[in-house]
């Protein structure tokens, strides 16, 4: 912490907020609010006159609110940067008038009720985001007691409690009478795995097993005839020296009992808790009677982080964490570029974690920090300003923020942001925007060339850069011999595939057309695919209601690594394009030249959740669900991806 | 702008006997021939070798080839190192395309004539498509050397520190009065249960 108050290239603003965080990768403007302290930072020398002084006094919310403190503070000894604060909610009015008696008692005048707000503008090339996380307020789950009985205290309040620094000043005790527990339970998976929304959260919280072992260590090192006992439902000790650490406390005496508390009652004379548990292990029920209890509390994302997520456009995961840009290639990126993330912001995480992370997400930032330069590739999207309606749709579907959009203005596309996906030009059904290198006309081009002979043996195939296409490239790797009829034309995501080139192909009499890409999982493009799925969604929508058979448009998702899955998914093309007569080719031609293109279907959010049907267009496999827009459509019967999505209506 | 004149030249390459032994590539070379705007198709056996760059480049200088089509493998494999190639000869680098018939043709068709078929429709499909490339610039963008980093916890003053040792000025905001987030608050850490600060 010393090290970062006194580098030299580090400038550290605490009482801080960020404004404002616009521009893009390599150049965001950043607008920072530096609350005022009222202690001149650099003049304190941390006597601690003033606090004698001061008549207010507050719980201490770095001691969890098990000792109190004075309006004006020090957080705690170590602080960084080392000086006092006045807390402006707490102080009496920063009036000398009301109070002041702190002013009065500084001998250096350091303390200045006078100091305002103060705002900073930068220039900042790249952002880490390490917003960390808070703790599960266990409040909701009153079978433990927590808010009737005070020897009930969260992991956290427990550290408190046994620090050297903490309420009690280094002696361990518990709260209602400040002596010294002698039994002591630790209950695991407060707030975390539980599938009922209102006792938590589903995820499982990382840290919380390894605490309460590292707590039952520190006890059987400190205080050796403490007798303690975990209720667990499953120990997590995964990691270098966990599970070491978990058999010294065994063989220090420590029970863990697998089971979680159905109930706690405290006995209203000597303030001990009964725990009433079933053991599962041995199929029956105990009552136990402890000191102290302590409720390991799941970790929840910061309310910060939300803040800073919209600020700075981030993706977030289901759990409310931010979302890395990919999990396995680059798990400290962004959907954003020039934005990393670091620490508990991202998931539940330790310090070794933490720290593990920060530095992976520095050198990640680092890497594009040290040129004075970068060059992007030719492939990002420009914007035609005459054909362009100013609808901001293709902003909408950016999955990197890279395309700004006012009302009744021209949309434009920062190509630093860009990344080439194309899902934008897909989107756009005015033809305004164009992807370099990839370009609409190219790819009628090749459409044509495909069918230019014998079009009733060619299945026109889009696959994405990434996977599809290197699916397809594994295949042939691993000589999976597939029929030969599918020519593929490549784009950088499935996403690039607009309606519109679909339309055409089989008006230019295409037996089958495919569409495919990479899993929900490892769209390189964020979510880009997810329009895929919309478009193609409005796409079969139509050929029904025409009277054309949907199959004949085939959507799947395959991996890099999947070259079997291609060879599958080429022969149950193969099996489609057989089975096209050429009366059908003749009825496609003339009766799609009547139409217009569809376009997407696009869910709307009461459709989250709402009962549905889906239809399996590979093997016809009918099924109910719920529709969920991040749910990868797979069937269940033959693991294709053309599933037709239907909305159900609920009598 | 005046639409320049397309002048296109295929290299269909053997692979040794990877593409060679399956596709008859000399029907692929003269297929090429007779499409429109291809002034020249050559045949090589390892077109990605020395040689078979040099001869890339040399026919660029002769025919004076803007656009550049190499059927041989997979761009995921080798289109890094055509563009450089092409680009050497004084082209653009976005001027070329590959066919891909070694993954997505001769290794996956054993059947020579279907093979040979599927090649002369991947390379018609390529050159269509390369009549619509056109010269791209890459564009430079400056980047501010500063970094912020939003949170004072452990992983934040972490990414601080290395940022500003590797030589980044650094600004770290931090909400409350001093930095040391959750860290600080613990007494001691797992699993060697040494001090947090």
């Amino acid at each position: 912490m010393m090290d970062v108050g006194r580098h030299p290239r580090i400038e550290l603003m605490t009482n801080a907020i960020l404004e404002d965080v616009a521009g893009y990768v390599g150049n965001f403007k950043v607008r920072i609010r530096k609350k005022p302290r009222y202690v001149d930072e650099g003049e304190c020398t941390t006597c601690g006159d003033c606090v004698a002084a001061c008549p207010v006094v507050v719980p201490d919310e770095f001691q969890m609110g098990l000792s109190s403190r004075r309006a004006i503070y020090i957080p705690f000894p170590q602080a960084v940067p080392s000086a006092y604060v006045v807390s402006a909610e707490d102080c009496l009015g920063r009036n000398p008038i009301a109070c002041g008696k702190c002013i009065e008692s500084c001998e250096k005048n350091c303390i200045n009720f006078d100091q305002e707000d103060e705002l900073f503008e930068i220039d900042i090339g790249a952002i880490v985001v390490a917003t960390g996380m808070d703790v599960y307020d266990p409040t909701a789950l009153d079978e433990y007691g927590y808010t009737r009985y005070l020897n009930v205290v969260t992991s956290l309040e427990f550290e408190r409690l046994i620090s050297t620094g903490g309420a009690l000043g280094g002696h361990l005790g518990r709260p209602s009478d400040k002596k010294r527990p002698l039994r002591i339970g630790y209950i695991q998976c407060v707030g975390s795995r539980t599938q009922d929304p209102a006792r938590g959260n589903p995820y499982c919280s990382n840290i919380c097993c390894m605490n309460s072992i590292k707590g039952a260590q520190y006890l059987i090192d400190n205080y050796p005839d403490t007798d303690i006992t975990v209720f667990y439902t499953d120990i997590r000790a995964y990691g270098k020296g966990f599970e070491e650490l978990l058999m010294r406390t065994r063989g220090g005496g420590v029970r863990y009992l697998r089971g979680l508390p159905g109930e706690v009652q405290e006995d209203p004379h000597s303030k001990n808790l009964w725990v009433t548990v079933e053991n599962t292990t041995e199929k029956r029920l105990e009552k136990l009677e402890f000191d102290m209890l302590v409720l390991a509390v799941g970790a929840v994302p910061a309310v910060d982080t939300e803040f800073v997520r919209q600020m700075v456009s981030l993706s977030k995961s289901p759990g409310g964490f931010l979302k890395e840009a990919h999990g396995k290639l680059r798990p400290v990126d962004t959907s954003t570029k020039g934005v990393f993330i670091a620490g508990a912001a991202e998931s539940p995480k330790d310090v070794r974690e933490s720290v593990t992370q920060a530095s992976a997400a520095s050198s990640r930032a680092s890497i594009l920090l040290q040129k004075s330069h970068f060059a992007v590739e030719a492939i990002t999207a420009v914007v035609y300003e005459e054909p362009c309606t100013l609808c901001g749709q293709c902003a909408k579907v950016c999955p990197f923020g890279a395309i700004t959009w006012e009302k009744k203005q021209v949309p434009q596309v920062i190509s630093a942001a860009c990344a080439g996906c194309g899902t934008c030009a897909a989107e756009c059904k005015f033809g305004a925007i164009a992807m370099r290198h990839f370009s609409d006309q190219a790819i009628y081009a090749q459409i044509d060339a495909i069918l230019e002979e014998n079009s009733q043996e060619k299945i026109v195939t889009f696959a994405c850069n990434w996977c599809s296409y290197a699916g397809a490239d594994t295949a042939g790797v691993s000589r999976m011999a597939y029929p030969p009829h599918a020519i593929i034309i490549r784009t950088m995501c499935s996403g690039r595939v607009n309606p519109e080139f679909v339309w055409y192909a089989f008006q230019k009499g295409a037996p089958v057309v495919l569409v495919s890409g990479c899993h929900y999982v490892d769209c390189h493009y964020i979510d880009a695919n997810r329009s895929t799925v919309r478009r193609t969604d409005g796409l079969w929508d139509k050929l029904i209601k025409m009277g054309i058979r949907p199959e004949r448009l085939m959507l799947e998702w395959c991996s890099a690594a999947e070259g079997a899955r291609w060879q599958i998914i080429m022969q149950e093309a193969e099996k489609k394009r057989q089975s096209v007569t050429s009366a059908e080719l003749e009825f496609t031609r003339t009766e799609l030249s009547k139409v217009r293109v569809p376009r997407p279907r696009n869910p709307k959010p009461a459709d989250e959740n709402s009962a549905a049907q889906f239809h399996c267009l590979r093997c016809d496999h009918i099924w109910d669900g719920l529709f969920d827009v991040m749910w990868e459509r797979i069937c269940p019967n033959c693991r294709s991806n053309s599933v037709h999505w239907l909305r159900k209506n609920i009598s | 702008m005046t639409k320049e004149e397309l002048r296109i030249g295929v290299f269909v390459c053997d692979c040794g006997s990877n593409i060679a032994g399956v596709v008859d590539v000399d029907e692929v070379q003269r297929f090429a021939e007779t499409l429109p705007d291809v002034v020249v198709a050559v045949r090589n056996k390892y077109t990605c070798s020395d040689p078979g760059q040099q001869e890339i480049q040399q026919t660029i200088f002769e025919q004076k080839l803007n656009r550049v089509v190499v059927a041989s493998c997979s761009p995921a494999s080798y289109e890094p190192i055509f563009r450089q190639c092409i680009h050497a000869a004084g082209l653009n680098p976005y001027l070329l395309e590959m066919a891909n018939i070694r993954e997505q043709c001769s290794w996956v068709t054993p059947d020579r004539q279907t093979a040979t078929r599927k090649a002369l429709d991947i390379v018609r499909v390529a050159v269509a498509r390369a009549k619509w490339l056109y010269p791209q610039d890459e564009e430079q963008i400056a980047v501010t050397d500063a970094a912020l980093v939003i949170g004072g916890g452990v992983a934040g003053m972490q990414a601080a520190l290395d940022l500003a040792d590797a030589g980044h000025p650094v600004y770290l905001v931090e909400k409350k009065p001093s930095i040391g987030g959750i860290m600080a608050q613990l007494d001691k850490v797992y699993p060697d249960i040494e001090c947090s600060i």
